[in-house]
């Protein structure tokens, strides 16, 4: 693997809590530009993972290389600056915001947080709105027509498959270099979460080098999405390769297929 | 509450006057107002508030009050304007009133700093129990340079706002390192300590206070009263004219507070911390600016009320008066600045005219409260979802 192309590095990456080790030693690469699928059984880590890596955990020992940076204990605003965006495994989204103040949450970093310009320069201000406004419908529209419609609606009105393809969204417009979606598609059906996972895959399709780490149970979908698989168990990585590779391997089936 | 109807314009037959129920609903109000002011005895306010009360829970079954509403969204402008020329009316109408004009007076520098309250509590979910406290620097700042130093009163406002800011910076680490009832305790304990602190303290004028001389700004004698188109005028028109033009400067500035990327960055702040930490927003600096923006707002206010009273004592900033503050924020509505207007009235202007309320204030406290709680967990107003000024038609 050549040192070049790796966009995310984590190196013997440990994360304890009390007596019960939530990772252990792990070491991971992300290529720059891959789709990565992250399997493994519940509680084996995967989430964990993704929670150490965007700073909301310290992990216990380790390293965490991202492009040129540092990332280990970064803080999540560090991280957010770095380039790397995540969804959540149980939607967080601001529910009595507007869809549009919560894509714009996604923005925050590249947004003029000036007094000047906030309370004095309105003209200014409103040139931005308008073309961050047209940004974020068309972003929506890319994963659905109707919810570009719904800009100015709480997004406590909206369903919870919209809420998902907003979350994707939110994360998208922050135009980051990685993108971590912790099991997007829960609660849809497999035509659902089909059609959300190749509406990122177009979008990024349009950013260039978008690097994609994906945690998913639904197998057929990491067949057809994923250049590449990790599996862990115990917070262990067991397993890594083609979706072929990973699927005809035994202790992968042992652990997370179920069969023995 | 569930979905906020979003759609309301969509409501007003076209080829109507739309502005027409704005500007009635606008008109009652003002007629309520003035008739409350003018009213003397007890049976005649009471008459009164059963009418705004029973207008009040009328209004949402029948359509003039979302006709109204939607006339003001539509044209927040114009009905800011006009609620401002009706606030001037009424002023012009007790231009002789001394009473009417203090309370009125009163009110405005309170709604000032019940906006301040909202900013820190409303906007990003830091709370304050020492209102009454930082209301209280404002004031013995004032008094204080008044007596001792010959600066401008334009300054005097800035900084007692300042001083408040600046004191409550004590209050930052211990605010930012807890949440929810341990920072209301905190911010509880400093309020209580100021009052101590305040009438044990010679140099501030101990339990008997300090009076401030007469003040002139900018050459416009503000304890005199004043001799505007060859009438009489009662000097509190003075302070009420102040107390409007900074309630509606600080409507200006916060609405665009509101409606900017601070406020949002403000109210996610609020809503989620993990989910903003994740997207680079950073938590400890806007919690800093709402806690800092609120004390100033609150200091002046306090600062202008001084002025107006020309008396501060550590009596008036006691604990229950941080409690008023808070329950006029609640009950107006956590986070919308329209709120404070009826919730003034019924929290502060109410029991003054009631005289018989003083006595029983905190009970009728305990059960608005508990009538809110149940009846209108948002408040008289709930906040409305942000509307930045210029969308695009969905």
């Amino acid at each position: 693997m050549n040192d070049a192309t790796i966009l995310l590095r984590a190196r013997g990456l440990t994360m304890r809590f009390g007596g019960v080790v939530a990772l252990n030693e792990l070491d991971l690469d992300v290529q720059r530009g891959e789709v990565l699928g992250l399997l493994g059984p519940n509680g084996s880590g995967k989430t964990t993972f993704f929670n150490v890596i965007t700073g909301l955990y310290a992990p216990s020992a380790g390293q965490v290389r991202f492009a040129d940076t540092d990332l280990f204990r970064a803080s999540p605003q560090q991280v957010c600056r770095a380039g790397i965006a995540r969804t959540f495994q149980r939607s967080r989204l601001c529910l009595p915001l507007s869809v549009f103040d919560n894509l714009m949450l996604g923005c925050h970093i590249h947004l003029d947080h000036g007094l000047l310009f906030n309370l004095l320069r309105r003209r200014r201000f409103e040139a931005e709105l308008t073309r961050l406004q047209r940004r974020a419908r068309e972003l929506l529209a890319t994963f659905s027509p109707a919810l570009a419609d719904r800009l100015y609606q709480p997004v406590g009105a909206i369903s919870m498959i919209d809420r998902r393809r907003i979350e994707v969204c939110r994360a998208l417009i922050s135009d980051p270099r990685l993108l971590l979606l912790d099991e997007p598609s829960a609660g849809m059906t497999h035509d659902e979460a089909d059609e959300l996972l190749a509406d990122v895959l177009r979008v990024r399709a349009g950013l260039g080098e978008l690097a994609i780490v994906l945690i998913e149970h639904e197998m057929g979908l990491i067949e057809r999405v994923t250049d590449r698989c990790v599996v862990f168990n115990y917070g262990r990585k067991i397993c890594e390769g083609s979706y072929r590779t990973i699927a005809a391997d035994p202790w992968v089936q042992e652990a997370y297929l179920g069969q023995g | 509450m569930a979905a906020v109807p979003n759609d309301l314009l969509t409501v007003v037959p076209r080829g109507a006057r739309p502005w027409l129920p704005g500007v009635l609903g606008l008109a009652v109000v003002a007629v309520l107002l003035g008739a409350f002011f003018y009213a003397e005895s007890e049976w005649e306010v009471g008459v009164l508030l059963a009418i705004a009360a029973a207008l009040g829970l009328a209004a949402p079954r029948v359509p003039l009050l979302a006709s109204a509403e939607t006339a003001w969204r539509a044209r927040p402008r114009l009905f800011a304007w006009l609620a401002l020329l009706a606030a001037l009316g009424l002023i012009g109408l007790f231009r002789e009133e001394h009473l009417a004009l203090l309370m009125l007076a009163t009110a405005l520098f309170h709604i000032a700093a019940c906006m301040g309250l909202n900013v820190q509590f409303g906007y990003c979910g830091v709370v304050n129990f020492a209102g009454a406290a930082f209301f209280g620097i404002g004031c013995y700042t004032a008094a204080m340079l008044a007596g001792h130093a010959a600066l401008p009163t334009a300054l005097i406002f800035v900084l007692g706002g300042a001083c408040a800011a600046l004191i409550g910076c004590v209050l930052l680490v211990p605010v930012l390192r807890t949440r929810g009832h341990y920072a209301a305790l905190v911010t509880l304990a400093f309020g209580v300590l100021f009052r101590s602190f305040m009438e044990v303290n010679d140099t501030f004028g101990g339990p008997q206070g300090v009076k401030l001389p007469d003040m002139t700004l900018f050459g416009w004698a503000l304890a005199m009263p004043p001799e505007w188109f060859g009438l009489d005028w009662s000097f509190y028109v003075n302070y009420a004219l102040l107390g409007l033009a900074l309630v509606a400067g600080l409507f200006v500035l916060l609405s665009r507070l509101e409606r900017s990327w601070i406020g949002l960055a403000l109210d996610v702040v609020r809503l989620d911390e993990t989910a903003a930490a994740t997207f680079g927003v950073q938590l400890t600096r806007w919690k800093i600016f709402a806690f800092v923006l609120g004390n100033f707002l609150m200091g002046v206010a306090g600062a202008m009320y001084a002025v107006m009273i020309a008396f501060v004592a550590p009596s008036s900033f006691t604990l229950g008066d941080s409690l008023i503050l808070v329950s006029i924020v609640v009950l107006g509505g956590v986070g919308n600045q329209w709120g404070l207007l009826p919730a003034v009235v019924i929290v502060m202007l109410v029991p003054e005219k009631l005289q018989f309320i003083q006595e029983y204030r905190f009970l009728l406290y305990g059960l608005l409260v508990i009538a809110i709680l149940l009846f209108k967990p948002d408040g008289l107003l709930p906040r409305r979802l942000r509307r930045y000024g210029t969308e695009e038609a969905a």
